[in-house]
């Protein structure tokens, strides 16, 4: 069919006019590129299955559009869920969806690439491909139809998603799309059908072929094995990385309406050393890579130049750690006082140096000073894997308050493995402490932000073989906080349990889980993430349907040699390392930041031929005097 | 310090950018341009951007007024007109740049009137158009009611002509009305007041009339 402009521009014109935030549907942004449709031989549509306010600042997926289109053969473009007004009206119009530079309908691409950093985006992905007019699962697709592929944080257990997504990219994207898209075309010269397309994409490394895979199950439901159907498939997919975090990306597309964040946005350092046992990030990000100080300042004077944005977030897992945070902080700083702007640094670490970091950026005291200390009693944090002394943290509280804050936010977790009553009391004890430190110094103004979340254990981390609270545990725990944590000064915010069961099925599902996604998706749900618009009873009816026990996924101890849906998915740690943690978490031992000695996760040996053929200091794994024996030999994974 | 009048194009790209994000692409804009805008004083100093008159959603203009601020008073207007032509910001199409004095009241505190064509996005019947508004001008009153709020839409409406369709244009309306303040006729009740559809027709603002 070919392609109208000009009727697609009138429907618009009717239909811009009566939906919320028109701005997010037409593109033509500053920065935007655009190229001759006709002119170039690869069309790429990078997507984000929220609205265009999340992500349009996203920016994994600006690194893409800017490494994508610097291809001459290649033209990137966007598109984001449309909110629910304008999803009715185009539906209505009969408007396929359409990318935000050429307007062409999605189904025009050659591939369709989402980007999946966390759970609750299914159920738009699903609705996103149907407005697309793409069939929803992948066994459906001809060669007619665009590839589909996704990468992002929550792609590291791909299988709920696996029936819906042509092929996954696990791990870092700057270099494996040029694989994904150099195999495509070599595929797409060829005539081949597309059975030769995927297993062309298994042999590209990072690349997961779900079809290529069938599971087999135990009689008591979990997984015996994920069987490779084709030779062409390993049976292990080992994560991506970049030995060296490239350039920054400083040609931001600048929205032409107000979204999340309107700011220039600098990757100071991938990764984390802590090694927090509940985090995701700190274990699928390693190894740490710093950016040097003078590329990030260059950076940020390009994109500014290129923007005329007037804040930066310098962002990392954990920006304290960054080594050369003071020196970086004082060049940053003389740049922005010159100049009227803000620069935001987000995770710090609790102690009075973070303040003087804070002081240095001379930037607005509003928005109160954010520190995570994630739980309140040495037995929690020894579980954890999270040190802070209480008189730490109190005595930053103090300088805090008394260097012109009036608010602090603590975020905390509830429902980390082996956590009582007594560690959920010792919030709200922390919680007056602190405002208590407050009102001495600065009287009534002094105000407590508590965030408590609910934990959620995730794939490869220390904490998968643990089951989540139950929701009656998660009841009692908020029960107690909300009755307790009350007081002048004192505000706290919780997770809704229902939100976090979600979380919790679709990142912990297996296969099965697609024929949930899908039940919830015919019912109705969508925007998943969106308080307002998350629905419970959808989700209990889409499990009843495909006759499945949510529970099942959530509050069920694990086997320490049961096989997990992800693991086949290697982000580069053993499974036996995440064990010990595992088992060094149960007698609460501490374990240290792995800068200073390496702890043998198994990064090093997964990347030693990556790490010999770039070397330098970029990485912040110390070195390992090479033993003989066994260690550096043991495979990833068990 | 000076203060410049720039009088500018809101092109397609910024059609749908609502009048505070314009504020804000001005202060890129400026920027961008290496124009050291001026800030306000206080606590949170924010950039001497004053706009003539808000321009509705989905609107575009070939007449819209700014004074901005600048912390220099050696610039010229060429030196500015040709920095923001080198950085262009799509969505603003530069037409003039003027000094005017500091002291003189702002912009948005002396419009009276606005004039607006509104085309029609695909044709229509133009003999019934003319007779609608003929019939409309002969009308002493015209209740109407927006937002929860009744008001008579006749008296502001100070012009109203019908625009013959031609080989670029179809057949359209030119009408000045009132914008003062508590006083602001919207050219998309004039159409609804016609009996058509508002979102049928495509709003280009042409003029802002001001008091001396």
């Amino acid at each position: 069919m070919t392609f109208d402009h000009t009727m697609l521009q009138k429907q618009l014109e009717r239909i811009l006019p009566t939906v919320q935030k028109p701005g997010r549907y037409v593109g033509g942004e500053l920065n935007q590129i655009v190229k001759d449709w006709d002119g170039v031989e690869t069309h790429i549509a990078l997507a984000f299955p929220d609205i265009y306010d999340l992500g349009l600042p996203n920016l994994g997926l600006a690194i893409l559009y800017q490494t994508l289109n610097a291809r001459e053969d290649v033209f990137a473009e966007r598109v984001y869920s449309p909110w629910t007004d304008m999803e009715l009206a185009i539906r209505k119009s009969s408007i396929p969806l359409y990318a935000l530079e050429s307007h062409r309908p999605i189904a025009d691409f050659d591939i369709l690439a989402l980007t999946l950093p966390y759970e609750t985006l299914y159920t738009n992905t699903l609705n996103l491909l149907d407005l697309a007019g793409i069939p929803l699962y992948a066994a459906h697709r001809s060669d007619q139809h665009p590839l589909v592929i996704a990468g992002g944080h929550a792609c590291y257990n791909p299988e709920p998603m696996s029936a819906f997504i042509d092929a996954f990219a696990i791990g870092e994207g700057e270099e494996m799309i040029h694989d994904i898209v150099n195999a495509y075309q070599a595929w797409k010269r060829s005539g081949q059908p597309r059975a030769t397309l995927l297993k062309a994409l298994a042999q590209v490394s990072g690349v997961y072929v779900p079809a290529l895979y069938e599971p087999d199950y135990h009689p008591d439901g979990t997984l015996r094995e994920l069987r490779p159907l084709d030779p062409a498939a390993p049976r292990r997919i080992t994560k991506r990385i970049v030995a060296k975090l490239p350039p920054p990306p400083t040609n931001f597309i600048v929205p032409s309406i107000d979204v999340v964040h309107n700011r220039v946005a600098v990757e100071i350092m991938r990764g984390c050393t802590r090694g927090c046992r509940f985090c995701h990030a700190g274990f699928i990000n390693r190894p740490v890579r710093e950016r040097p100080v003078g590329e990030i300042l260059q950076a940020v004077q390009t994109a500014l130049k290129q923007t005329g944005y007037e804040e930066v977030a310098l962002l990392s897992l954990s920006s304290s750690d960054y080594t050369q945070i003071v020196d970086l902080v004082d060049q940053v700083s003389k740049h922005a006082s010159e100049n009227h702007l803000t620069i935001s640094l987000p995770s710090l670490r609790i102690e009075t140096f973070s303040i003087d970091l804070m002081d240095k950026l001379k930037g607005s005291r509003q928005g109160g000073f954010t520190l995570a200390p994630e739980a309140a009693t040495d037995r929690m944090r020894a579980t954890i894997n999270k040190p802070i002394a209480a008189d730490q943290l109190l005595e930053t509280a103090r300088a805090i308050y008394s260097r012109g804050w009036s608010t602090i936010k603590l975020y905390f977790m509830i429902g980390h493995p082996s956590e009582t009553l007594d560690d959920v009391r010792a919030i709200v004890d922390l919680c007056k402490a602190v405002i208590a430190e407050g009102r001495k110094i600065i009287g009534k103004r002094a105000v407590l932000h508590a965030g408590v979340s609910t934990f959620v254990p995730k794939p490869h981390t220390p904490f998968q073989w643990a089951p989540c609270d139950t929701p009656k545990q998660i009841q009692a725990k908020q029960e107690l906080l909300r009755s307790e944590l009350r007081g002048p000064g004192l505000k706290m915010t919780w997770t809704s349990p229902k939100d976090t069961l979600l979380e919790a099925w679709l990142s912990r599902g297996d296969r099965r889980m697609a024929e949930v996604i899908y039940n919830a998706w015919r019912n109705g749900a969508k925007f998943d993430a969106w308080q307002d618009q998350y629905r419970y009873e959808i989700w209990q009816a889409a499990f009843e349907q495909a006759g499945i026990d949510p529970a099942f996924y959530t509050h069920r101890m694990r086997a320490e040699d049961e096989i997990f849906p992800w693991d086949h998915i290697s982000p580069g740690v053993r499974k036996s390392f995440l064990l010990g943690e595992y088992r060094a978490s149960q007698t609460q031992s501490f374990r240290s930041d792995c800068r200073e000695s390496c702890l043998a996760c198994g990064i090093l040996p997964t990347f030693a031929e990556l790490r010999r053929t770039n070397p330098g200091k970029q990485w912040m794994c110390p070195e390992v005097p090479i033993r003989k024996k066994k260690a550096v030999l043991e495979p990833v994974a068990s | 310090m000076m203060r410049c009048r720039i009088t500018y194009r809101k092109t397609a790209p910024l059609r749908y950018t609502g009048n505070l994000d314009i504020q804000k692409i001005w202060e890129r804009y400026l920027r961008r341009a290496g124009l050291p805008v001026a800030y306000s004083q206080g606590f949170h100093p924010q950039p001497r951007i004053q706009q003539a008159c808000p321009l509705p959603l989905g609107f575009l203009s070939q007449a819209e007024l700014a004074d901005i601020y600048l912390d220099d008073d050696t610039l010229r207007p060429d030196d500015i007109t040709r920095s923001l032509q080198v950085m262009p910001y799509p969505g603003i199409e530069i037409a003039a740049v003027e000094e005017v004095d500091l002291t003189e009241a702002t912009l948005a505190g002396r419009v009276t009137a606005t004039e607006y064509l509104a085309e029609w996005i695909d044709p229509i019947d133009a003999d019934q158009l003319a007779s609608r508004v003929f019939a409309l001008l002969n009308t002493p009153q015209l209740l109407r009611s927006r937002r929860d709020r009744d008001y008579d839409l006749r008296p502001l409406i100070e012009a109203l002509d019908v625009l013959p369709a031609d080989s670029a244009h179809n057949t359209g309306l030119c009408m000045q009305l009132s914008a003062r303040q508590g006083a602001t006729g919207r050219p998309e009740e004039v159409v609804a007041a016609l009996g058509y559809a508002p979102f049928d027709v495509r709003y280009m603002r042409t003029r802002i009339y001001f008091t001396d």
